[in-house]
């Protein structure tokens, strides 16, 4: 599946595409199983596919792999998601724009492209920051770059049409693996829940207070 | 070559996570035989990182850093790393420290590992425990590189005080306009209120309150509480509630030590965000929802009965034991 923040850079590369002339390139770094959720991307509308063919190992490494087809491909405008939902670092859109030295916004929530110029919003702790900035540009987005209603999905056309579209697979360069999952764990297990009846509240503040010593 | 911390702070105080983080960077220091200095931006009472066992603070005072800008604070921290020799830099997870954090990496070529829940397995080599599956749960992940990173949870380490003598050094990092390419136009926040991230106590509300103007219960609960208001994803998705409200896997994390969920029947996605809360209550009528697995304490009932009744327990609570 694609990454559900990465949906909504997606769906937002769309409309760059019909309102602002774009052309949309997808990439991603994994093995050939990665290839039909590409093929999505594409029936999505998407242009063009690049797959570096790597184990996606950690963060970093692929930030090089990515940032490598960046600078090759000379693009102007990086949309990424926030974070994966699989390892949750963070940090892909980050590290490439520090070793691209390009612009970049993360967590963001609106995106506006004005010839060389950018408006972009980003989600602050309590509210939202609007950010002024230019081409090239890498942003971390997610759900509110587009409505949840408004994502794209494939239309029978559109997976005919992915069908001629070139998906490119690049050998990757070398770069660094900086971490390595040694393992993993589950969390604890769960007591059973402490049920309150509901004409008793003040049994639930007093396990509050006295039991959990949370108020 | 002591453990390098970034200290977020709020209009010149310092906040929890910057404690936290603090703290952390103090376990490791002491498993590294080492010491802890801070970067400071823009506070003028530093004190209060002693308590910490911080024994140094950089204080950076400069007007142009007096809003968050990640690249510019990101050019400052790397600084302090160079003019100090620097090996590991502790941060929060606020949404700030995380927007910085991944540029410092790159600058860096540091292995950085957000997330991080426990004191590290080991330092040598430095291995961290860490939040993984969006908290379903927990890698524990090698930092391989000779700089690391690490990103400390909120709430999960937590604030230990170790007293230390702190020695305060006025620092001015060259920061030049280039480092500005990215600027703030306007911030629009809330001033006052509870933030979710950093919020004791969470009260959150779902479709189980069947409209919008419903929630007039849900934030006289979070006010009594001096809580974060929350919301369930179809909640803000269909415009009940703000966007920011939105917790679960795709919106925020929530990892207070009490969350208050009304009205929400507990899918996976919506746990998986709320799963580093330390306790959770839920009132909900259907005695088969999901989230009666994961709570701790749960009552059976309908919320428009429920929620009035423990507001009015709740401000009496109070009231004894102001």
């Amino acid at each position: 599946m694609i990454n559900p923040n990465d949906e909504f850079g997606l769906t937002r590369a769309m409309w760059f595409k019909e309102k602002q002339g774009a052309t949309v390139h997808v990439a991603t770094v994994g093995a050939a199983t990665v290839e039909p959720t590409m093929r999505k991307a594409l029936a999505i509308g998407a242009d063009e596919a690049i797959r570096v063919n790597a184990e996606p190992t950690d963060g970093f490494f692929v930030a090089q792999q990515l940032a490598d087809v960046i600078k090759n491909g000379e693009y102007n405008l990086v949309i990424a998601g926030r974070e994966s939902i699989d390892y949750n670092g963070g940090m892909v859109p980050g590290i490439m724009a520090a070793l691209l030295n390009m612009n970049f916004v993360n967590t963001c929530i609106g995106l506006e492209i004005d010839g060389a110029k950018a408006t972009a919003i980003r989600e602050i702790d309590g509210g939202k920051e609007t950010l002024s900035t230019s081409l090239p540009l890498i942003i971390g987005g997610q759900k509110g770059l587009v409505e949840e209603s408004d994502l794209r999905i494939p239309n029978m056309r559109g997976i005919m049409m992915a069908r001629q579209k070139k998906l490119n697979v690049i050998e990757p360069v070398n770069a660094t693996h900086a971490t390595s999952d040694k393992s993993f764990d589950k969390p604890a297990p769960k007591g059973a829940v402490k049920l309150v009846d509901p004409e008793n509240v003040q049994e639930l503040i007093d396990l509050l207070h006295n039991e959990a010593k949370v108020i | 070559m002591s453990v390098l911390v970034y200290t977020e702070a709020d209009n010149g105080k310092f906040k929890k996570n910057a404690l936290e983080a603090a703290s952390y960077a103090h376990k490791i220091a002491q498993e590294l035989s080492t010491s802890v200095t801070a970067v400071s931006f823009n506070v003028a009472d530093t004190s209060p990182l002693a308590t910490y066992g911080v024994s140094k603070v950089l204080k950076i005072n400069n007007d142009s850093l007096k809003t968050f800008n990640a690249n510019a604070y990101s050019m400052a921290l790397a600084e302090a790393v160079h003019k100090e020799g620097i090996k590991v830099i502790i941060l929060s997870s606020s949404t700030d420290s995380k927007y910085l954090a991944a540029l410092l990496a790159g600058k860096l070529k540091a292995g950085y590992v957000p997330n991080v829940v426990a004191a590290p397995d080991s330092v040598n080599p430095m291995v961290v425990k860490r939040m993984a599956f969006s908290n379903k749960g927990f890698a524990h992940t090698e930092i391989n590189t000779d700089i690391k990173i690490i990103g400390v949870s909120n709430n999960a380490y937590g604030v230990h005080e170790n007293n230390a003598t702190l020695n305060e050094e006025d620092f001015s990092p060259s920061i030049n306009d280039a480092a500005f390419s990215t600027k703030s136009v306007n911030v629009d926040k809330v001033v006052g209120s509870v933030t979710i991230a950093d919020a004791d106590i969470v009260v959150s509300a779902g479709r189980g309150l069947k409209g919008p103007e419903n929630w007039g219960m849900i934030e006289e609960l979070a006010s009594v509480l001096g809580a974060a208001t929350a919301c369930s994803k179809p909640v803000s998705d269909m415009g009940w509630r703000p966007h920011g409200e939105h917790v679960g896997q795709t919106g925020k994390p929530v990892a207070s030590n009490l969350y208050i969920a009304i009205g929400i029947s507990g899918a996976i996605q919506h746990l998986a965000g709320v799963s580093a809360s330390k306790v959770k209550v839920v009132i909900n009528t259907d005695p088969e929802a999901p989230f009666f697995k994961a709570a701790d304490y749960g009552i059976v009932g309908d919320a428009f009965d429920v929620v009035p009744k423990l507001i009015e327990k709740l401000k009496e609570f109070k009231a004894q034991n102001a």
